[in-house]
C-alpha cells in the first residue's frame, strides 16, 4: 500500500512544487471564505465536517500509518467531548482552554489502552476495540458518575461568542475557531508522519519484526501512536460537543465509531487529505441517503459504502493521487514526444 | 443460595442464545479467517422469512428447514457477489464491506417488515420442565439440544468429510489447497452458506425468547463475540462452551458484583482480558508464525 | 362637546378601526403563505428507536388526508420529516436545517427526551415553536423558562405518581420492586414513583433492576426481583422487554400486583407477544383507545381512525398504538392551526397551542379532554386507572389528574 510519506522519493519540478503552494493557497482562501458565502446552517454542517476531519485525522494515524484496526475510537470522541462539557458546564472553565484539556486527558487515556492493546493483533484488537465502542454509553450512564456527567440527561453547553467584538456571529466564529485548531492540528501531524516517528510507525504496520530488529522500540511507538490517534479524536470531540451545544450518552454510541471507520477507508487510509475528504463523506452522505429513501436511510448508506469499496478502494485520497500521476505522466509524454 | 442457582440457569439459558450465534462466527472465522460483522443481521433476516413462512400457513419443522436452505443460499450469494470483489482488498475494506451489509440487512428487515416485535412459534412444548425446585421453559433446553445436535454435525462434516478437510485446508493455506485442485473460491463460498445456515438456527432458536424484531441481534452480537474470543475463535466446541460462560458470567457478576448497568463494560473488560491472558481462548489452537 | 373632546373620540375611533382593519389582515412569519404551512418533523426512522418512525410516518397520511379534504382554512400543509436516528447531534443538525434551510413554520413532535433536550434552547432562542414533543418527561411544561416548547402525552412522573397513590390506598404494606430502562425515561418515571410515596418510598421499595436496549432478555433482572420477595412490581419498560418481563415473571411463578407503564400497554404491541392470560391482572393507566379492545369495534372515534388507516397508511401496523397516538396527535396540531385563522406567525401559533379548551380528537378515551393555558403547557394531563382482564382494558375509577 502506497503512502504519502514513502512517495517522496518521486523529484518534483520546482514549476510543479510552486504549482502545489498557490493551489493550497487558494484552497485556504476558499475555505476562509465559506462562512460569508453560505447560510449560517451550512456553516454549521462545515464546522461539523472540519470536526470529524479532525477525529479521522487521528484514526488514520493509528489505522492508516500504524496498522492497529481501531472500532472504538468513539469513545475517544466522547471523553474529550465530556471532557470539554464538564469544564465548562461544572468549572466554568473557558471553552478555549477546554479543547487542549480534553486532548491532554486522552491522550493519557489512550496510551494506557495501548498497553494492553500490544498484546492484540488485527481482528483480536478490532473486537476489543469494538467492546470499547460499545460499552461507552454505559458507562457514561453510570450512577457513579452522574453527578458530574448529568447521566442520562446529559450536559447542555452554551455557544461562545465571538471575541474582541468581532463582527461575527457565533456560527461564523466557531467554524474559524475549530478551523484554525484543524490547520494545527494538521500541521502537527504532518511533521509528524513524514519524519523519523512517521516511518517508524509505517515500518511497524508492514514489517513489525524488521523494524523491531532495526532498532525502532515497537512497544513504545505502538502505544503512543494509540495515545496521539486518541489525542486527536478527543480534541475533535471536544470542539464537536462546543459546535452542537449537548453531550449525552445516546449521542456517542457503536454507530459513531462505525461512522469513523467508514470515513477513513473511504476518505483514504495513511493519508492526511483523506481525512477531509472522509469527514466530507460522513456528514453529507447520510443527508443524501435520507432524501433517496425514507424508509431505509441506512440501506442506501450501506450500498453507497459497499460501492465505493469495489470502485475506489484506495480510498478518495488514493484515486486523486492515480488520476494526478497519470496527467503528470501523459503531460511529461507530450513534451516528449515533442522533443523528438 | 436458591437464587443464585436461579441465576446461574437463567444465564445457562441466555448463554444457549450466545453460543448459537458465537457458532456461526467460528464457522465464518474457520472458512475464511473473516469476522463476518454482519452474521447477527444476516441471522435475523432469515429468521423473518421463516416467520413469513409461517405466518402464512406453513408449518413449522417444513419451514425452518426450507429456511435453512435458503439461508444457505443467501450465504453462498453474498459471498460470490459481495465479498468475492474486496477478497483480496486489505482487511479494512472488508470490514467496510461487512458493516455496510449488516447496516443493509438491518434496515432492509424494518422497511420490509416494520419494527413492531413479533412473536415467533417454538417448536418445543408450552409446559415447563421441572429439575429438582428450578422451572426451566421447555424451549430453552430444546434449544441448547439443538445447539449442542448442530455442532456434533459440524464436528463430524470437518473431521470425516473429504468435503470438510478441503474447507479447512482451502482456509489454512489457499495457494497450495488450488496446487492440489480445490476450488478455494467455492470453498470459501460453501463456508459462508454453511455460517448462513447456522446462524439461521440460530435466530429461530432465538427470537422465541427475546421476540423478533429488527434490532434482535446488535445486542446479542457482542456478547456472541465475547463468547467465541473466550473459547478460541477457530474452536467451535470452544464457541459453545464460551457462550455458557458468558451468559452465566453475565447474569451472576451482573447480580450480585457490578450492576446491571455495566454488564457491557464487563464484556469488554473479558474480551480484553482473555486476548491478553489468553489469546487462543480456552481451546483454540495457539498460533506460532515464522518470521 | 368641545373641540377637544371631538377630537379625542375622532382620534380613538381612527385607533379603533385601524386596529380591526389590522386584525382582518393575514400575518405570515416565514413557512406560512396564503397557499401553504411547513411543518418540521424530526423522528427516528433509523437506528435503536426506530419503532416509532412509524408515529412520522402516520401523522404524515394524515396531513395528506387534511390535504385531500382542502388543508386547514384554504392552505395545504407541507409537511417535511427528516430522520436524527435517536441521535441528539443529529436532531441538532435536522433542527437548524428545518428552521434556517426548509423555513418552516414550526417543528412538531420530535422525538425522544435527549433528542428534545438538544434543540431546546436552540428553538427557544429562535423562537420557533417545538410542539406537542412526543416524550413524557416532566421539563415541557415549563412556560417561564422555555415558552416556545410544549408536550403532549401525559408526563411520566404524574402517572407514576397515580400508580404510587393506588397502592398506598390498596396495599399498604406492600413491597415494590422496580424494572427500568436505564435512561431519561425509565429514570423519570422511577422518580414518579418514589415521589409518590413519599417518605414511604425508602421502606416500601425493596429491589430495583435495571436494563439496557442492548440487552437480549430480562429474565436475569426478573428472577433477581423475585428473589427480593416483593409482591408488587412496577414494570417500566418499553414493549419488547416489557413482553419479556409480563412472560418470565409468569413462567418463573411470580405473582406480583403488577403495573405497567402506558408506554407498554399496548394490547398488540406487547400483551399479545407476552400471552394475553399471562397479562391478567396487569394495571396500567390509558389516554388512549385501544385498536385490540372490543369494546371499540363500532366506536365512531376508531372507524374513523381504521379508514383512514386503510385509505392512506395501509402499510402501517394496525395493531400498533404509535399509529393512533400519532393521528391524535396530528389532530391536535391541525386544530391548533384552525384556530390560528389568518394569523400564522409562530407567536400566534404558540398563544393558540396555550389556548386550547376542552379540545377532543375521538380517539382519546372518554372523558379525557386537551387544555392549555399561559401557565399549563400540558395537553393531556388526566389518565384513567384500567385493568387487564385477559381480552381489553377496563377501566375503573375516575379520571385522574385534571
Amino acid at each position: 500500500m502506497t503512502t504519502e510519506s514513502t512517495t517522496a522519493a518521486v523529484p518534483v519540478s520546482a514549476a510543479t512544487s510552486r504549482m502545489r503552494v498557490v493551489a493550497y493557497a487558494v484552497l485556504l482562501l476558499a475555505v476562509c471564505a465559506l462562512p460569508f458565502l453560505v447560510s449560517n446552517y451550512r456553516t454549521f454542517q462545515f464546522t461539523l465536517v472540519l470536526v470529524y476531519a479532525i477525529a479521522l485525522l487521528g484514526l488514520n494515524i493509528l489505522t492508516g500509518y500504524n496498522g492497529q484496526i481501531s472500532l472504538g475510537h468513539g469513545a475517544f470522541y466522547a471523553i474529550g467531548a465530556y471532557v470539554a462539557a464538564v469544564l465548562m458546564d461544572k468549572f466554568g472553565v473557558p471553552y478555549y482552554l477546554t479543547v487542549p484539556a480534553a486532548g491532554v486527558v486522552c491522550l493519557a487515556v489512550g496510551f494506557l489502552f495501548g498497553l494492553p492493546a500490544l498484546r492484540l493483533e488485527g481482528l483480536y484488537l478490532a473486537l476489543a476495540t469494538f467492546g470499547l465502542g460499545v460499552s461507552m454509553p454505559q458507562v457514561l450512564k453510570d450512577k457513579h458518575l452522574e453527578h458530574w456527567t448529568g447521566g442520562v440527561q446529559g450536559i447542555v453547553i452554551i455557544k461562545p461568542d465571538p471575541p474582541f467584538g468581532l463582527p461575527l456571529n457565533q456560527d461564523q466564529w466557531l467554524y474559524y475557531f475549530t478551523l484554525a485548531v484543524l490547520l494545527i492540528m494538521f500541521l502537527l501531524g504532518w511533521n509528524l508522519l513524514r519524519g523519523r516517528i512517521g516511518r517508524s510507525l509505517v515500518a511497524i504496520r508492514d514489517q513489525p519484526v524488521a523494524a523491531e530488529a532495526m532498532g525502532v522500540n515497537n512497544a513504545l511507538y505502538k502505544s503512543l501512536a494509540f495515545g496521539v490517534s486518541a489525542m486527536y479524536t478527543g480534541v475533535a470531540g471536544a470542539l464537536g460537543a462546543i459546535a452542537v451545544q449537548f453531550v449525552a450518552p445516546d449521542s456517542f454510541t457503536i454507530f459513531l465509531s462505525i461512522t469513523f471507520l467508514i470515513g477513513i477507508v473511504i476518505g483514504g487510509l495513511a493519508s492526511i487529505s483523506g481525512a477531509i475528504y472522509g469527514a466530507l463523506f460522513i456528514q453529507f452522505v447520510p443527508n443524501i441517503a435520507d432524501q433517496i429513501s425514507k424508509a431505509a436511510p441506512w440501506a442506501i448508506y450501506g450500498v453507497f459504502m459497499i460501492g465505493f469499496m469495489y470502485v475506489m478502494p484506495v480510498g478518495v485520497a488514493g484515486a486523486i493521487r492515480i488520476v494526478w500521476a497519470r496527467i503528470r505522466h501523459r503531460t511529461k509524454g507530450g513534451d516528449n514526444s515533442q522533443k523528438s | 443460595m436458591d437464587a443464585f442457582l436461579n441465576q446461574v440457569f437463567a444465564g445457562l439459558a441466555t448463554g444457549g442464545i450466545y453460543a448459537s450465534v458465537a457458532l456461526a462466527l467460528v464457522m465464518i472465522y474457520q472458512a475464511t479467517h473473516h469476522v463476518n460483522f454482519a452474521q447477527g443481521e444476516m441471522a435475523m433476516f432469515s429468521t423473518y422469512i421463516a416467520w413469513a413462512m409461517i405466518n402464512a400457513g406453513m408449518p413449522y419443522w417444513p419451514a425452518f428447514f426450507l429456511t435453512v436452505a435458503i439461508a444457505f443460499i443467501l450465504g453462498v450469494l453474498v459471498e460470490r457477489i459481495i465479498v468475492r470483489p474486496v477478497e483480496r482488498a486489505p482487511v479494512l475494506s472488508v470490514v467496510v464491506v461487512f458493516i455496510g451489509l449488516l447496516v443493509i440487512f438491518n434496515s432492509l428487515a424494518g422497511w420490509i417488515y416494520t419494527y413492531t416485535i413479533k412473536v415467533f412459534p417454538s417448536p418445543f412444548p408450552a409446559e415447563p420442565v421441572h429439575l429438582g425446585a428450578h422451572l426451566f421453559s421447555s424451549h430453552q433446553i430444546g434449544a441448547v439440544g439443538v445447539t449442542l445436535v448442530v455442532l456434533a454435525l459440524l464436528y463430524l462434516f470437518f473431521r470425516y468429510t473429504p468435503l470438510g478437510l478441503a474447507m479447512r485446508a482451502a482456509a489454512q493455506n489457499p495457494d497450495s489447497s488450488r496446487l492440489v485442485g480445490i476450488r478455494v473460491g467455492w470453498m470459501l463460498a460453501l463456508g459462508w452458506g454453511l455460517a448462513g445456515a447456522i446462524g439461521a438456527v440460530a435466530g429461530m432458536m432465538v427470537a422465541p425468547v427475546v421476540y423478533l424484531d429488527p434490532n434482535m441481534m446488535s445486542g446479542i452480537l457482542l456478547y456472541a463475540f465475547a463468547a467465541a474470543l473466550v473459547g478460541g475463535v477457530d474452536s467451535p466446541g470452544g464457541a459453545v462452551f464460551g457462550g455458557f460462560l458468558v451468559g452465566v458470567l453475565e447474569n451472576v457478576l451482573g447480580t450480585y458484583v457490578i450492576g446491571n448497568e455495566l454488564k457491557l463494560a464487563f464484556a469488554l473488560l473479558l474480551i480484553v482480558g482473555v486476548l491478553v491472558v489468553r489469546p487462543s481462548g480456552f481451546f483454540g489452537k495457539v498460533h506460532v508464525s515464522r518470521v | 362637546m368641545s373641540t377637544k373632546q371631538l377630537l379625542v373620540s375622532a382620534a380613538i375611533a381612527g385607533l379603533a378601526l385601524g386596529t380591526s382593519a389590522a386584525f382582518a389582515q393575514k400575518k405570515y412569519d416565514v413557512g406560512a403563505t396564503d397557499t401553504e404551512i411547513k411543518i418540521g418533523n424530526i423522528m427516528p426512522y433509523s437506528g435503536p428507536a426506530s419503532a416509532y418512525g412509524t408515529i412520522g410516518k402516520a401523522a404524515g397520511a394524515y396531513f395528506k388526508k387534511i390535504n385531500d379534504e382542502g388543508g386547514i382554512n384554504g392552505r395545504k400543509i407541507n409537511f417535511i420529516s427528516v430522520d436524527d436516528g435517536y441521535s441528539p447531534p443529529k436532531t441538532v443538525e435536522m433542527a437548524r436545517r428545518l428552521v434556517e434551510q426548509d423555513q418552516v413554520l414550526l417543528i412538531w413532535g420530535p422525538l425522544g427526551t435527549p433528542p428534545n433536550t438538544a434543540i431546546q434552547k436552540y428553538m427557544n432562542a429562535k423562537k420557533v415553536p417545538q410542539l406537542f414533543v412526543y416524550t413524557g418527561a416532566t421539563k415541557w411544561n415549563d412556560p417561564k423558562n422555555n415558552p416556545w416548547t410544549m408536550g403532549w402525552q401525559p408526563n411520566y412522573q404524574t402517572e407514576a405518581a397515580i400508580y404510587a397513590k393506588h397502592i398506598l390506598k390498596t396495599k399498604p404494606d406492600a413491597k415494590i420492586a422496580i424494572l427500568f430502562q436505564n435512561d431519561d425515561y425509565g429514570k423519570d418515571y422511577v422518580k414518579g414513583l418514589e415521589d409518590g410515596l413519599g417518605d414511604k418510598a425508602k421502606s416500601m421499595i425493596v429491589a430495583r433492576a435495571s436494563y439496557e436496549t442492548s440487552d437480549p432478555t430480562v429474565d436475569s433482572q426478573i428472577v433477581q426481583l423475585q428473589g427480593s420477595g416483593a409482591n408488587v412490581f412496577f414494570n417500566v419498560t418499553t414493549p419488547k422487554f416489557a413482553a419479556q418481563a409480563i412472560r418470565k415473571a409468569y413462567d418463573i411463578g411470580w405473582k406480583p400486583v403488577q403495573y405497567l407503564n402506558n408506554v407498554s400497554a399496548s394490547i398488540g404491541a406487547t400483551l399479545i407477544p407476552a400471552g394475553l392470560d399471562k397479562s391478567v391482572g396487569l394495571i396500567s393507566t390509558g389516554y388512549l383507545k385501544d385498536q385490540a379492545e372490543p369494546e371499540w369495534k363500532d366506536d365512531k372515534g376508531m372507524n374513523d381512525w381504521r379508514a383512514f388507516m386503510a385509505k392512506y397508511y395501509p402499510e402501517g401496523n394496525i395493531k400498533d398504538g404509535g399509529n393512533i397516538s400519532g393521528y391524535g396527535n396530528a389532530q391536535t396540531l391541525v386544530q391548533v392551526l384552525k384556530q390560528c385563522g389568518d394569523n400564522l406567525t409562530r407567536e400566534n401559533v404558540m398563544k393558540q397551542a396555550a389556548n386550547l379548551k376542552n379540545f377532543r380528537t375521538e380517539v382519546l378515551l372518554p372523558g379525557i379532554t386537551i387544555n392549555t393555558g399561559p401557565d399549563d403547557f400540558a395537553p393531556i394531563q388526566s389518565v384513567q386507572l384500567a385493568r387487564f382482564d385477559g381480552k381489553e382494558w377496563v377501566r375503573f375509577g375516575e379520571i385522574l389528574g385534571k
